[in-house]
């Protein structure tokens, strides 16, 4: 397989955006990229994009080729990938791959999701999606149901507390302070989140990522054509993916994400690297329980202990590992379809030292983890400093 | 979500009566019913199972915000059963106080309705559970 590099990344800003539509979005994501990487266009060969739930949302199919002429590309080829809430990611791995594959040289990748011209009950019930529709939806689960169930068991097998829980969410509030695309950007504290309305005990309101208009764009370059284009590229040196039950009830364990435990020891195993290496993660925080998890799946603690490290401020940027210095699906937003991308524009703004206020000094590897429904997907990529 | 009738009408034998199946290679059992073990797969052989319905709550939540067409159940209890059996399935506890339900109680399967269109639409029905003596 040939090697792939990031050479141009770019964001919308993300928020309730009701001046833009999803073409307008995705255009400005994709032409950030496209200047960052100081390319012309012509020279991009194919294009990827990830939309959840353009269908349910929008009434808008076929996105993959909607980008490509909104961007002006045509007559590339364009093909959408979905994977719920890991569509982004999905999208990258598969430009990723076509690099490596030896079929093109330069490829983009355009995550997206118009969310708020529906209204928020459409929202949840096109989200729901993601879940088992038959055996789970329908017995009048949500999103934040399926996750609070995990938090009760990550609460009582390891002790684990609601304020532990708040401060990932506080945590990616302060980070998005400093980051212009976000869509919260202000602090919170721990009894604001404690204090906030239920939705699924143990679950509240500032537990939950919100609902988000946004797109992000990424250009990808064989390494060799990239290393003779640009000094400002980022290698990506781990691209792992996995899959479990559809129905969180179907796992044996409710307190992991089993799929994003194997994603992660395979891309450790493809980067030769361990998580002691990684230094900015930009992990799936859709819930707080959901970033406690994902710190202990990825390697970061132990079991048990995400959430006594959250609260401890290791996750914090200056902590032990930096996680979601962009304020996190919590703070920055959480376009579906667009989230895996904007992982990827993070870590690359990190490992670029483009990540302003937010910055983590000397930073070699990042890490982006990127979940679909409650763990049916997981993707884990790693990237690497010139 | 909205489900249409042949949606519910091919699942009744689940949704009424907690059918699913058992693979006699591995002893597994499962709820819904597959028709591929993933533990055997090609050496799995599932036959039918009648769930006797009993089982144990693994983890709940109260919900708070619900879905569409769940708004007139706010707030209710939804968990996931340990079935006495062995799978778990994902289902609401009726009949009980929502701060008194505590992981490890013992339930049953009561048959009740899951969700309603409308007042002049399709009323659905399915398995829901209550706390057992």
């Amino acid at each position: 397989m040939k090697k792939v590099a990031v050479v141009g990344v770019g964001m919308s800003k993300f928020g309730e955006l009701w001046d833009y539509n999803l073409r307008d979005l995705v255009v400005q994501a994709g032409v950030e990229a496209i200047r960052d990487a100081n390319l012309e266009g012509s020279e991009i060969q194919a294009l990827y994009g990830g939309t959840m739930a353009s269908g349910r949302l929008i009434g808008q199919e076929h996105i993959s080729a909607l980008i490509a002429d909104a961007m002006g590309l045509n007559p590339i080829p364009a093909t959408r990938v979905e994977g719920a809430c890991a569509s982004g990611s999905l999208a990258f791995r598969n430009a990723y791959f076509a690099i490596a594959s030896g079929a093109y040289d330069t490829v983009v990748v355009g995550g997206v999701e118009k969310m708020t011209d529906a209204s928020t009950a459409e929202a949840v019930t096109a989200l729901g999606g993601a879940g088992d529709q038959e055996w789970e939806l329908l017995q009048g689960a949500t999103f934040p149901g399926l996750y609070a169930l995990m938090a009760r068991r990550h609460m009582l097998e390891y002790g684990t507390t609601e304020e532990m829980l708040a401060a990932a969410s506080v945590k990616n509030h302060a980070n998005a302070v400093h980051n212009k695309y976000a869509q919260f950007r202000r602090e919170i504290t721990i009894d604001d989140v404690l204090n906030s309305k239920k939705v699924a005990d143990p679950l509240k309101v500032l537990d939950c990522s919100p609902i988000t208009d946004g797109a992000a764009a990424v250009i990808l370059m064989d390494l060799d054509k990239a290393k003779q284009h640009t000094d400002n590229y980022v290698e990506i040196v781990a691209s792992a993916q996995a899959s479990d039950t559809l129905a969180l009830h179907d796992r044996e364990s409710l307190t992991e994400i089993r799929a994003t435990k194997i994603a992660a020891s395979e891309a450790y195993k493809q980067a030769g690297i361990g998580p002691e290496k990684i230094g900015v993660a930009e992990v799936h925080d859709c819930f707080t329980i959901a970033e406690v998890m994902a710190v202990e799946d990825l390697g970061f603690f132990k079991k048990g202990e995400g959430g006594k490290a959250t609260l401890d401020g290791e996750t914090k940027i200056g902590g032990k590992i930096a996680v979601n210095t962009s304020g996190g699906l919590k703070a920055c937003g959480h376009p579906v379809g667009a989230t895996g991308v904007k992982q990827i524009v993070e870590v690359a703004w990190q490992l670029r030292g483009q990540a302003e206020g937010r910055q983590i000094d000397g930073v070699e590897y990042g890490l982006t983890h990127n979940v679909g429904g409650s763990g049916a997907t997981a993707v884990v990529h790693i990237l690497k400093r010139r | 979500m909205k489900p249409g009738l042949p949606l519910l009408w091919r699942r009744t034998k689940e949704r009424y009566n907690l059918i699913g199946s058992k693979c006699e290679s591995c002893g597994t059992h499962y709820m819904p019913g597959r028709a591929v073990c993933p533990k055997c797969r090609r050496k799995g052989k599932l036959v039918e199972h009648k769930f006797s319905g009993k089982g144990r709550i693994y983890s709940y939540t109260v919900v708070r915000v619900a879905p569409e067409g769940y708004e007139y159940f706010v707030p209710y209890v939804l968990a996931i059963i340990n079935l006495d059996e062995g799978a778990k399935i994902t289902g609401q506890i009726v009949d009980a106080d929502p701060d008194k339900i505590e992981v490890g109680q013992k339930v049953e399967m009561v048959f009740r309705k899951i969700h309603e269109d409308n007042p002049e639409g399709l009323i659905t029905y399915g398995f829901k559970f209550k706390l057992a003596d």
